[in-house]
């Protein structure tokens, strides 16, 4: 058994010391926001924050977590009370079919923690790992954008708080 | 009395003579400067050539600053002397060449004079660069006077007493600058010749890939027997390559050309520029470059050979169920690594086995550790291997015990040592040069770049 703290929570977990992280999220704890989409950290589908950067949660195994806190896109804000990137991601209808979705948004989201004011390049280069194949990667620049703005007014996501502290 | 006028006279006439020698050995007078030709004046054929010639010689990569303009120089490079600054090499008048003649050009390149007469430093590789032909260098020329003009002067070099003086270069050129090193061999064919004329001269290869003596100068009893260039190990390329599988002149030519191969990887660190610059050139100066450095690897012992063959054998078997040593590292190999570097899929689908890999077997951690640290970037609109990096969560002991893993899996050396502190310190250096943009830089490798002038 081991110990993991998910969005402020603290979970005993019985895994192997080689099973990805994601397998954990979606099978144990059914947070299902982070997908499978390669399994080879090729795609960014499942990116998380671990204290505080991204991270391919699909080809990052439990041993290398203890003590380490982990942020998830349920971890930021939910339907009711999206957190800014969520917010701005919905006002732009980033968002096709959503596959690759709560990646890019996790990345933008600690892209933006240390980088209030990122430029159009630095967020194309950041999110470059990441792949979509519907083709809304437009609306997902601006979606950065506005998040942004909303976070130089809008209070952090409640998780963010907590991970921050 | 006579007696002492007539030692007086010798002294003096030895001292005249030494500071007259002297005086030819250092002074070298300014060539005229000239008003920056006009681009037009150069034709496009010869302008392509120098394009080409330019991308064999790796320019660039001294040259540019990375996201910054073409040529436009100010790269540090790093010696045990101090730091030495790239010189802006665009047409430029006043901070750059523009008013360089082609005379002054061709002394620069034969002899690391600049036009003013100044000395240059060996950083700039003219000890090879005095085997290039005097064609090659006009249409170098041609090309690099038709390149915008950048205005960027390059800041001061950063060299200890002596060698902040110029003078003591041409005391450095006395003892290494050799003016007979490349021949042509009429025994050999002409590819075989054509790769030595690239390889000694302009391409310049073992000036990474040669060790250093202590005043800088390749060592002659050690060609290609591996060197260090910035943050990486630039590893032997004659019979002590450390690569598990033997090179061959065809695994050479695709290796060089496309950037990787099946039984080898990926080329990263400076080699990868040096890849994609020579992705951009003819075919068949690449494959005269591989008949000529599979020549100097020499062909592999039976031993070695069967080493490499047992090496093949087992990166193709499914890997051996024994308990690993290192819990640890194996859990991390398996979730983080397997999953590519075991797919079986060919490189660049798949990572190559790290059975067949050079960092793995390689003398120290460094290229291992600067790898994982920054993963691989894909090239734009090129068949590219990818890998996924930097690994955010893990810590130097984390990196450091997955390496002595690999190390301990899947070669047959030694374990290495100061892992730990290797990684910490290519963390430290690396993260400018790599992390910073996707691909290598000003590399024509986009296929529609390739015959551009």
């Amino acid at each position: 058994m081991m110990r993991l703290k998910v969005n402020g929570q603290d979970h005993q977990i019985d895994a192997e010391p080689d099973t990805p992280l994601l397998y954990v999220l979606r099978d144990d704890l059914k947070l299902n926001a982070a997908k499978f989409g390669c399994g080879l950290g090729q795609c960014g589908s499942c990116t998380v924050i671990i204290d505080g950067k991204a991270v391919l949660s699909c080809v990052t195994p439990m041993v290398l977590l203890e003590g380490k806190q982990v942020t998830t896109l349920e971890g930021l804000g939910n339907v009711s009370q999206p957190a800014p990137i969520q917010r701005a991601f919905m006002e732009e209808q980033a968002a096709q079919c959503g596959y690759c979705i709560a990646g890019m948004m996790m990345r933008a989201q600690a892209l933006l923690q240390r980088n209030r004011k990122p430029t159009d390049e630095q967020i194309r280069s950041e999110l470059a790992p990441h792949l979509c194949r519907c083709g809304t990667h437009m609306r997902i620049l601006r979606a950065v954008h506005r998040a942004a703005r909303l976070m130089e007014t809008a209070e952090l996501a409640p998780a963010d708080k907590r991970s921050a502290q | 009395m006579k007696k002492k006028i007539i030692i007086g006279g010798i002294i003096s006439v030895l001292l005249a003579g030494g500071a007259a020698s002297a005086f030819a050995i250092i002074w070298r007078p300014a060539i005229a400067a000239i008003a920056p030709p006009k681009p037009e004046s150069f034709g496009p054929v010869l302008v392509k050539r120098g394009r080409e010639l330019a991308a064999l010689g790796n320019c660039n990569d001294c040259h540019t600053v990375r996201g910054a303009r073409n040529f436009a120089g100010g790269v540090p490079v790093p010696t045990p002397f101090g730091t030495v600054y790239s010189s802006n090499i665009t047409p430029d008048p006043e901070t750059g060449i523009g008013r360089w003649s082609e005379q002054a050009f061709l002394r620069a390149m034969r002899s690391g004079v600049d036009r003013e007469g100044r000395h240059l430093y060996p950083t700039f590789p003219y000890d090879h660069f005095t085997n290039v032909s005097d064609d090659d260098d006009r249409a170098l020329y041609a090309f690099l006077m038709t390149r915008e003009p950048v205005r960027a002067g390059a800041p001061a070099n950063q060299l200890s007493f002596p060698f902040n003086q110029r003078a003591v270069v041409a005391g450095w050129k006395l003892l290494f600058l050799r003016r007979d090193a490349y021949r042509p061999d009429p025994a050999k064919s002409a590819e075989w010749n054509r790769g030595a004329y690239l390889v000694e001269g302009l391409a310049h290869c073992s000036a990474c890939h040669t060790p250093r003596n202590a005043l800088g100068a390749e060592r002659l009893n050690a060609v290609f027997a591996g060197g260090d260039v910035e943050s990486w190990k630039a590893y032997a390329i004659n019979a002590q390559s450390p690569s598990p599988v033997p090179w061959d002149a065809d695994a050479l030519y695709a290796y060089l050309r496309s950037g990787y191969h099946p039984d080898h990887g990926t080329a990263r660190g400076p080699m990868a520029e040096v890849v994609s610059n020579l992705s951009a050139v003819q075919a068949s100066d690449v494959h005269a470059i591989a008949i000529y450095m599979a020549d100097a690897f020499g062909a592999p012992s039976p031993e070695r050979k069967r080493q490499g063959e047992a090496a093949l054998a087992q990166a193709k078997s499914a890997p051996a169920a024994i308990a690993p040593a290192n819990a640890t590292g194996a859990a991390i190999y398996a979730a983080a690594c397997a999953n590519c570097h075991e797919s079986g899929r060919s490189v660049p689908y798949g990572g190559v086995n790290l059975g067949l890999s050079t960092a793995v077997s390689g003398p120290d951690p460094r290229n291992l550790a600067n790898i994982v640290l920054a993963g691989v970037r894909p090239d734009e609109g090129e068949r590219s291997s990818i890998m996924p990096g930097p690994p955010a969560s893990m810590s130097d002991a984390q990196i450091a015990t997955l390496l002595n893993y690999l190390r301990a899996r899947f070669s047959t050396q030694p374990a290495w040592s100061h892992v730990e502190r290797i990684v910490a310190e290519a963390r430290r250096t690396q993260t400018v040069s790599l992390e910073t943009e996707a691909g290598a830089r000003n590399a024509p490798a986009a296929p529609s770049q390739r015959d551009k002038p």
